[in-house]
């Protein structure tokens, strides 16, 4: 489980990262609980979703679309559970299971190891987040809330930059090969 | 179980985690006047269901009501009918009475307004046998008090006279025979003629000079010349009036419904009857029956 093994399509050799173990329960229990302590500690860190970095990074580095979903589902629901009653349960688990299966999806198909990628990817995977849970919302909660603004366009760029160092230190959590 | 091929598995299991996490949404969240979503999903999935049963239920039910389920209709048609019939041959009957109690209203009330005056009610129950001869019989006979050459009137007017009278039912010449006449004068001109039958529904004033204006539209009432009928009973009107050497050729619509006396009165006098309280009661708006009288009042009333 916890070996590094390699998935081959075509000519091209993707490797497919595996973690030291209780790394990504522990990593996941430590970003939600920081992501519940942001608001109240450091307000000017509230763009942050810290769950959704660590969907992305383990969908991206286990490019595995089934545990990708399934983490990406984990966490949105805790992620749901923490956030008050006011949040029904399942708002941020569809959108992280949606989050969780694609960035499996693409590691599974495209290196990316690189920071560049890591930054497109968070910003894309962002927008995507904040679509589903828009979508949700509107169809669901009849709770009419707008698509994209200045703010969440500000926090995709700011989730992007911030996921370029903290990916780099996630792979410290992987096993070498 | 249908194998998920191993490339779709990880599909297929995103789309039951998403379809779970929508239907735990849908069971939490609860829309202000529809109730919780889960209910308002499963009501609108069931709806077009129950819809579409309960259209095929009716549907069925009608082609076995109207179809299969005939067997007695046949033998509740025949019952219907004659049931129909039955009914039919009640209204009819009832409406008969209606018009009898409107009719006896209207006796009733003449005789009220004229209650001076000796008369006795009859009810007609014959005519002649042949159309030689225009004659009504009368359920009152000498018995009662008839006697020949009484007068016979309806409150329209005149009808006629008693020409023969029996134990219990009398025959009246009616205005309408050849062989009829009666003392008349025309209520304008006061001209004095008398009026006969001719067999025809209408009537003839027979001796009016050529010099004489006479207007169509006039009324004719007895003049009480004949010692029969009393003055001013109501005649008729006149319908036309022809040129003639040495009289004019008058023709007259008889003022009582000759052609449809059912009830009549025998007058036992001479004495004036008050035929104008009559006529403008008749023109008076509202039931012709007195609130008081019963409109099924019996015969028996109007006989004194």
């Amino acid at each position: 489980m916890n070996d590094t093994f390699e998935l081959r399509r075509g000519d091209t050799h993707i490797e497919v990262h595996k973690f030291f173990p209780g790394a990504i329960a522990g990593v996941t229990i430590l970003a939600l609980t920081l992501q519940a302590v942001f608001p109240v500690y450091v307000r000017r860190l509230d763009f942050l979703d810290l769950p959704l970095l660590i969907t992305i990074y383990f969908g991206l580095s286990r490019r595995n679309p089934s545990t990708g979903l399934l983490l990406g589902t984990t966490i949105g629901l805790l992620q749901d559970s923490l956030s008050g009653p006011t949040v029904p349960l399942g708002l941020y688990g569809i959108a992280k299971t949606v989050v969780g299966y694609l960035a499996s999806s693409i590691g599974a198909r495209l290196d990316t190891e690189h920071p560049l990628a890591r930054f497109a990817l968070t910003a894309g995977f962002f927008v995507l987040h904040q679509a589903v849970m828009v979508l949700t919302r509107r169809l669901l909660l009849a709770q009419p809330e707008p698509w994209f603004n200045m703010h969440l366009t500000m926090a995709a760029a700011l989730n992007a930059v911030a996921s370029v160092p903290l990916f780099l230190l996630l792979d410290r959590l992987r096993r070498s090969s | 179980m249908v194998a998920i091929p191993s490339r779709h598995r990880s599909l297929a299991l995103l789309a039951g985690v998403l379809l779970a996490q929508i239907l735990m949404l849908a069971v939490q969240i609860k829309r202000d006047s529809r109730g919780r979503l889960i209910r308002v999903w499963a009501v609108s999935m069931v709806t077009p269901f129950e819809r579409a049963g309960a259209w095929g239920v009716g549907n069925v039910r009608d082609v076995w009501h109207h179809y299969f389920a005939l067997r007695n209709t046949s033998r509740e048609n025949e019952a219907l009918r004659t049931e129909n019939d039955a009914l039919r041959l009640a209204i009819a009957q009832l409406q008969s009475k209606a018009a009898e109690a409107d009719r006896l209203g209207t006796l009733l009330q003449f005789k009220a307004s004229n209650e001076k005056v000796a008369m006795m009610g009859a009810r007609v129950i014959g005519a002649s046998a042949g159309t030689a001869s225009r004659t009504i019989e009368i359920d009152r006979g000498e018995r009662d008090g008839v006697h020949r050459n009484q007068p016979v009137i309806t409150p329209d007017g005149a009808v006629g006279k008693v020409i023969e009278a029996y134990r219990d039912s009398a025959q009246v010449l009616v205005l309408t025979d050849k062989d009829s006449g009666i003392g008349a004068m025309l209520v304008e001109s006061r001209i004095q003629s008398p009026v006969g039958g001719t067999g025809e529904p209408m009537l003839t004033m027979k001796y009016v000079p050529t010099d004489e204006t006479v207007n169509v539209g006039e009324k004719i009432v007895t003049s009480g010349m004949d010692r029969i009928f009393p003055r001013d009973v109501p005649v008729g009107t006149v319908l036309d009036v022809k040129a003639g050497n040495p009289f004019k050729q008058i023709r007259v619509k008889p003022a009582a419904k000759l052609d449809r006396l059912e009830e009549v009165f025998v007058l036992l006098t001479q004495e004036s009857l008050d035929f104008q309280k009559e006529a403008e009661a008749q023109s008076a708006p509202g039931p012709s029956v007195p609130a008081e009288t019963p409109a099924t009042a019996p015969p028996a009333v109007v006989k004194p």
